[in-house]
């Protein structure tokens, strides 16, 4: 869809040249990118998980984050927000570096300060949703922007309402518990409830891989509202026809390290063997 | 019968000349135990599932001793056993404390269903779905703001079936309180068997009074889990 976004991280004369106020100011590459991802690890005991991925998003990015499953594509996406910690690494989000502390204890995030920071800059959409179900769903969504944010509640509840209609549902699911909603509904309110954030980023980890097939595409059209406005998404995803409509950039995970990366295009035209034997095993 | 309830239909109800008694006195010790308790379980239930030990350990110990020892025996020690001990007697602040029986005999059922209470919170804060708590860390909550607005909130409400057995065993739990003169419900009715040798009549009313107050309780339960339980689900409510 948007063709000139797409690039490889280390072409700094075809991303610049998209950008010639950045190129004219010298602006580094830093300040270029939204969020960068830089060689992140990630090892449970043994196995290590991750074996150095880098990322880079520009604002209005989506970028698809694709692979087997324990291609390690949502440790990455996880990782990002430092829901599981990665043991090396660096997330830059804004030109500003997350470093991870190494303790005694092994290896931690950075201070709390920072993390809280990325945190609230960065909303998730998890694959199970996990709305708080003893909440219902106006509080679900105005629970976060209340206590984290500080914003007033009649300015959450408006949002709220907002992102609601957003989302496509109904005024009356605002007062409905989580567990009365159907499954797309209920990813929806988690979509709204990332939304009510304002968030800088979303991530979304398999946000239909939970859903019965007739539910999915209520939520992929609203993911795809999303795209079409220019919000800068990371999606961890099995949907490929869906990855190829919306991605600027796509990732192909394979055993911890990123196997090929390029436009939509590559999942038409892949290059390595090994993503030409993941999207034909799709197909069948 | 009709003189019986002439003559300790009061002391049945709620005062018996001197004191406040039966019905009055029960209700007061189940309220202030189950308050207190309550009041002391919040915390001690979050160190409870804390990760680290040296919060988790004391508590354990405490949910281990008095689960694990009879009220009456707690009791006991609470209403004469510190008393003889010389310490206690020799610190005028304790001395005064322990001397009254009330609260002696509330320290024990407060400890004893704080006991209690600690563990149901603590497995309602388990059985939080580990997802929820993810999605508050994603969203940025942590610390007491995690507990405070997402946690406890979902494990009071979690626990509270648990919860209100508790309160109902508790409140026959009181019916020990006559051990240390408190006078309690079953307190005036032994009175009133040794004085009328009723004994039918005298243990009749007092077990209808405790009935009473059980459906009451049962009642209330029932409303407050309609009122803050659906969310479990259509299926569940």
């Amino acid at each position: 869809m948007n063709q000139t976004a797409y690039a490889l991280p280390a072409a700094p004369a075809g991303i610049l040249s998209t950008r010639p106020a950045a190129q004219a100011r010298g602006v580094a590459a830093s300040e270029l990118f939204k969020l960068r991802v830089a060689d992140l690890h990630k090892r449970y005991g043994d196995n290590e998980v991750l074996k150095g991925v880098s990322l880079d998003a520009r604002s209005g990015d989506v970028i698809s984050l694709i692979g087997t499953s324990g291609s390690g594509k949502s440790t990455m996406l996880r990782c990002i927000n430092f829901l599981e910690q990665p043991d090396q690494g660096s997330i830059t989000l804004d030109g500003q570096t997350i470093r991870i502390q190494h303790s005694r204890a092994g290896v931690r995030s950075a201070d709390k300060a920072q993390l809280q920071g990325l945190r609230t800059r960065l909303a998730m959409v998890f694959q199970n949703f996990n709305l708080w179900s003893h909440l219902s769903v106006l509080d679900n969504i105005t629970l976060a922007p209340r206590q984290v944010l500080g914003v007033s509640a009649r300015e959450a509840e408006e949002r709220a309402h907002a992102y609601l209609d957003k989302v496509g549902l109904p005024e009356r699911v605002a007062t409905q518990y989580p567990a009365f909603l159907s499954g797309g509904q209920q990813q929806r309110v988690a979509i709204a409830r990332a939304l009510a954030m304002e968030p800088e980023i979303i991530l979304f980890d398999e946000p239909t891989s939970a859903l019965d097939p007739e539910l999915v595409g209520e939520v992929l059209k609203v993911i795809q509202t999303l795209a079409e406005e220019g919000r800068t998404m990371i999606m961890v995803t099995h949907e490929m026809g869906f990855a190829r409509q919306v991605s600027s950039q796509v990732l192909f995970l394979h055993q911890g390290r990123v196997e090929e990366q390029g436009g939509a295009e590559i999942l038409d035209q892949p290059r390595s063997e090994r993503l030409q034997q993941f999207l034909s095993n799709r197909l069948k | 019968m009709i003189e019986l309830l002439n003559e300790y239909g009061q002391a049945f109800l709620w005062h018996d000349g001197y004191n406040l008694s039966g019905l009055a006195m029960t209700l007061w010790l189940l309220v202030a135990s189950i308050a207190l308790g309550f009041i002391l379980a919040l915390p001690l239930a979050v160190a409870r599932v804390s990760p680290n030990r040296l919060l988790r350990w004391p508590v354990q110990f405490y949910t281990y001793l008095f689960r694990g020892t009879p009220l009456y025996i707690q009791l006991l020690i609470c209403y004469t056993g510190l008393y003889s001990l010389e310490v206690v007697r020799a610190q005028p602040l304790l001395d005064g404390f322990f001397r009254e029986a009330i609260n002696c005999t509330l320290l024990a059922f407060a400890l004893n269903t704080g006991a209690y209470t600690v563990e149901i919170f603590a497995g309602a804060i388990r059985n939080i779905p580990h997802g929820e708590i993810e999605a508050a860390r994603a969203y940025g909550l942590c610390g007491w703001r995690l507990y405070a607005r997402l946690i406890l909130p979902s494990a009071l409400r979690r626990g509270l079936p648990y919860y209100g057995n508790e309160v109902i065993l508790m409140l026959h739990a009181t019916s020990l309180a006559f051990t240390a003169t408190v006078p309690d419900i079953l307190k005036v009715a032994r009175d009133a068997n040794a004085a009328t040798f009723m004994t039918f009549e005298a243990f009749g009313i007092a077990a209808l009074l405790y009935m009473l107050l059980s459906f009451l309780l049962v009642g209330l339960f029932r409303l407050a889990e309609r009122r803050w339980m659906t969310f479990l689900g259509p299926t569940r409510g």
